[in-house]
């Protein structure tokens, strides 16, 4: 079974080391022309201006959190589902009753507005991550008045 | 595989009269196959290209490639790869180039490793190892993390955001995955994708997805949400060209960026093959006494990934693209409670009706 192990880390290895192969193999044919404006950062023709990182939605934050919670899940109801027909009824419903909990919460997260992707305005559900984006927003808003 | 091999290999390695040590056997076989599969991946990629750009042009009333190679320009991927490796390899001044060079190598090596437990015949596969789907899954999630470093160290706007949102779209999709395909482990009992294809032998009528509503349903469920883990439309977000650029590889010129293509297609196979798998019935025909319709195994799970590639290429010259907001809506409050419905569905069908 080790011996099933090695395959798995001698590919990896061998796709790793693939792209380097390829690229000797390309160093030896391709141009090398060194022009400054080629290394500048490409957007679509125009200068690029401003910290790489200006604003961050904190959505992708909020979804990799969740990620999280439903992968763990998802890994423990693996082996209940190899195993379940052996497990009988008994089993089957505490697995229900796991999945039941954890459903409740995709069930909060969704009814507290914190599966939106983009604001919403209006009578749906502002979620605490966006109600302090939004004092931030104001906050900075006053700053530059002020300045 | 392994077996013929070493055969040979024991055969051609001896030194006129010691036996050959067992290590380096078992090393020099994998690497052979390795290089095998290698090969095979890249015929294989250059073929889906070609075939995209045929299935393309047919859809949208034109010929597509039609010179290179004379017969329906059937070598414009060859022309392609080989004007690939001929461009400049430009690594913008700031960017952070230890990470620039790895994405690729991270990306690649991880389409590369799941194909390990593929299984293309009964005894064609490298290693059934006896986890053989929770490694395609965790395997597919180390793609995040080199696309991630992709857009970071490209130092630019736009191929951040690029990849980053494919990031977020990835790990949304991967829960629904995950979770279809655990219906169809419920069935089988295993998770070794060997003993899920024995589970379906004995014709059409055995395989997954026409055994029970809810891997009927699971299937759908992971064919879509294997669709959004591959980038491909209608969940092309982070490639579109009129949205990013070119998202997480702008930067990327020739080989490097040719070997985020070859991952991406490889990865079209790796999901086709999973499906096929677990809810197609694998290596299995579809009689269940193999008179009839009588092709190699292999040339059947071959058949069946091909026929499952090329409804992607339609569906993407059929579908428009989803907007991001509708691409999180549809993984987080469609796809998952739906395919939390399959999981016990599923469970409930297998202790009620057997």
């Amino acid at each position: 079974m080790l011996a099933d192990y090695l395959a798995v880390f001698i590919f990896l290895v061998l796709g790793a080391l693939f792209v380097p192969l390829n690229l000797l193999i390309g160093s030896l044919i391709r141009p090398k022309i060194d022009e400054p404006e080629k290394y500048t950062p490409y957007e679509c023709g125009e200068e690029s201006e401003g910290h790489l990182f200006n604003q961050f939605n904190p959505r992708f934050y909020i979804i990799a959190l969740i990620f999280i919670i439903f992968e763990v899940e998802l890994v423990f109801l693996f082996p209940w589902g190899v195993l379940f027909r052996r497990l009988g009824w008994f089993g089957f419903v505490e697995m229900l009753v796991f999945l039941a909990v954890l459903l409740v919460g995709l069930v909060y997260a969704w009814g507290k507005g914190d599966l939106e992707w983009i604001k919403p305005g209006g009578a749906r559900r502002i979620s605490t991550v966006d109600r302090v984006q939004d004092t931030v927003d104001r906050v900075q808003d006053f700053e530059r008045v002020g300045r | 595989m392994g077996e013929w091999l070493r055969w040979v290999l024991d055969m051609v390695l001896v030194p006129p009269l010691k036996p050959v040590p067992e290590p380096l056997l078992t090393v020099v076989t994998i690497v052979v196959i390795a290089t095998i599969i290698l090969a095979f991946i890249s015929v294989l990629v250059m073929f889906l290209i070609w075939l995209e750009r045929k299935v393309s042009a047919h859809m949208q009333d034109r010929l597509g490639p039609m010179r290179v190679g004379g017969w329906h320009g059937w070598a414009q991927s060859i022309a392609d790869g080989v004007k690939l490796l001929f461009k400049e390899d430009i690594v913008p001044t700031q960017a952070d180039r230890v990470v620039f060079a790895a994405a690729p190598m991270l990306v690649f090596a991880s389409a590369f490793a799941a194909f390990v437990v593929i299984p293309f015949g009964p005894s064609l596969i490298v290693a059934d190892l006896n986890i053989g789907i929770l490694y395609l899954i965790a395997i597919s999630s180390v793609v995040v993390i080199g696309i991630l470093m992709a857009g970071w160290s490209s130092n630019n706007k736009w191929a951040l955001y690029g990849s980053i949102r494919s990031a977020a779209q990835i790990v949304s999709y991967e829960i629904p995955a995950g979770f279809a395909l655990l219906t169809a482990v419920m069935l089988a009992g295993s998770l070794s994708m060997q003993d899920i294809t024995r589970a379906q032998e004995g014709g059409i009528h055995r395989w997954f997805v026409f055994q029970n509503p809810f891997t009927f349903l699971a299937f759908f469920i992971y064919y879509c949400a294997a669709l959004a883990e591959v980038n491909r439309t209608p969940f092309d977000i982070p490639e579109a060209e009129s949205e990013l650029v070119a998202g997480y590889h702008t930067e990327y010129s020739g080989m490097r960026f040719a070997i985020f293509f070859l991952a991406e297609y490889a990865n079209m196979f790796v999901v086709s093959a999973i499906a096929t798998t677990l809810f197609l019935g694998g290596w299995n025909g579809i009689s269940p006494w193999d008179l009839w319709v009588a092709l190699p195994p292999a040339v059947w799970f071959i058949l069946k990934c091909l026929f499952l590639i090329f409804v992607m290429m339609w569906l993407r010259w059929t579908l428009p693209r989803l907007r991001v907001d509708q691409l999180m809506y549809m993984s987080w409050k469609v796809l998952l409670p739906f395919s939390a419905v399959c999981v016990l569905g599923a469970g409930l069908w297998v202790m009620l009706i057997g």
